[in-house]
């Protein structure tokens, strides 16, 4: 029971790491701001593409969706960090963060407005168009808002997994939160500094996973 | 032309492929066979939690929605390294593989745990009512009546949640599981060249293709749930 105190919820150790920590926190943030903008942006992009009146265009969008979502994201960032400097290309690794990211999360976002947007009802659109809406104004003003309603709890559960997602930055070097941690772990030779990022985490993350479940049951029903 | 062959020759470099070929398909055994192992013992573990979870016992309910919410809100290599580091400095040494294996398998676990429950939630209370007054007991409206309804509705979010968790398995590079991502990289330093990386992705697209597509015709085929 001691030694489990001693290594993981060593208060001496946490303390010592914090400022470090909190600097890796920062850093989370910096990556979330710019992960999760994008990604929604590049998800939108997808799913628009996807509706498309040509087959040979919707059906590009589908396999370019499913692709990404068939490759794990650190396979993708590393492809991308160690990858591209062959080609010539250097990324500092908050680009290929940044590269990596949209990819894979446009795919997931896109895939979920794309559902949202199917689920809305083919009248939504003719009754939109009949009025004089022209095509995008009914898309962005009938048809959008009622998916992302019916879609919220999946937005907002794919947001809590990108957030998740960017401790995998710490792969290639990027100072973020389990970068950080791990640096002062590797120095102290104790765990609790991790236990400290990790208690972030769930700082962070727990209220919108509560959150999640309440919006999940309450569309369900 | 130029730009082209040297193109080919530092991302499909037929000799590098040919050297390193037997090591990324080991790396694809290692990531089949971990992947199964969390999908059999996650799913498994989860859908024990969620029928625990119906006997309404106040205390246990509690801890069981603690260990669900924690592991959906902590980022797998967290765990991973949590485990992997943690555990040796108080005598527990367990070999990477099983660190993997143990994390995902309770990631994956939380999130089916939740699905399912979601799912038994969603029948009606007069199924099981209709079920007491037949004379069914209580577990065996649970077996035949409840989770045989509830468990067709888990059927897609459960089937996308495990892809997402199996894809995971990348992870256990950090901590030197020979998967593939960890073959790859090896390859890749090894030979100075980045083909190991491309047969890498290329491994993946060619196990993940299969179960996404899979996944998108279990949605349209189980339809959009929500109204």
């Amino acid at each position: 029971m001691e030694a489990i105190v001693q290594q993981f919820f060593n208060l001496a150790i946490m303390e010592r790491a914090l400022p470090l920590v909190l600097a890796g926190l920062e850093q989370t943030i910096v990556i979330c701001l710019i992960v999760i903008p994008l990604g929604l942006a590049g998800g939108l992009a997808f799913a628009i593409v996807s509706l498309s009146r040509l087959r040979t265009v919707r059906w590009a969008a589908i396999a370019g969706i499913d692709f990404f979502r068939a490759i794990p994201p650190l396979v993708l960032l590393i492809f991308i960090y160690a990858g591209l400097p062959f080609a010539g290309l250097r990324p500092s690794p908050l680009t290929a963060v940044a590269i990596a990211f949209f990819l894979n999360t446009s795919s997931y976002y896109g895939e979920i407005y794309r559902a949202g947007i199917e689920s809305v009802g083919h009248s939504q659109w003719d009754a939109a168009r009949s009025t004089g809406l022209k095509g995008y104004q009914t898309l962005a003003y009938v048809v959008l808002p009622q998916a992302v309603r019916k879609v919220l709890p999946d937005l907002v559960s794919n947001t809590v997994e990108v957030v998740k997602l960017t401790s995998i930055a710490s792969v290639v070097a990027l100072p973020e939160l389990l970068y950080s941690a791990d640096m002062a772990r590797s120095v102290t030779f104790n765990s609790s500094p991790i236990v400290l990022a990790a208690a972030i985490y769930l700082v962070m993350l727990w209220p919108i996973v509560r959150l999640i479940s309440r919006l999940e049951r309450r569309v369900a029903a | 032309m130029e730009a082209w062959s040297r193109f080919l020759d530092t991302f499909f470099n037929w000799a590098v492929i040919e050297r390193y070929l037997p090591a990324i398909m080991k790396g694809v055994v290692v990531t089949i066979e971990i992947a199964a192992a969390v999908v059999v013992t996650g799913t498994l573990l989860g859908l024990a939690l969620a029928i625990v979870r119906t006997f309404r016992l106040l205390a246990v309910n509690a801890l069981i929605v603690v260990f669900v919410d924690m592991f959906r809100a902590l980022p797998p290599l967290v765990l991973v390294l949590l485990v992997y580091f943690g555990l040796p400095n108080i005598g527990i040494n367990l070999p990477s593989f099983v660190v993997l294996w143990l994390v995902l398998a309770l990631v994956l676990a939380a999130f089916a745990e939740e699905i399912f429950w979601a799912g038994i939630l969603s029948i009606p209370k007069g199924q099981w009512e209709a079920a007491r007054s037949t004379g069914l007991g209580f577990l065996g409206t649970l077996a035949y009546i409840v989770l045989p309804q509830a468990i067709r509705l888990t059927v897609p979010p459960l089937t996308n949640r495990t892809i997402a968790i199996t894809k995971n398995t990348a992870l256990g590079t950090v901590i030197g599981v020979g998967e593939i991502l960890n073959q790859a990289t090896t390859a890749q330093s090894f030979s100075g060249n980045a083909t190991p990386l491309m047969m890498g992705a290329i491994a993946y697209l060619i196990l993940f293709i299969p179960v996404v597509v899979l996944g998108r015709f279990l949605e349209t085929r189980f339809v959009w749930r929500r109204v």
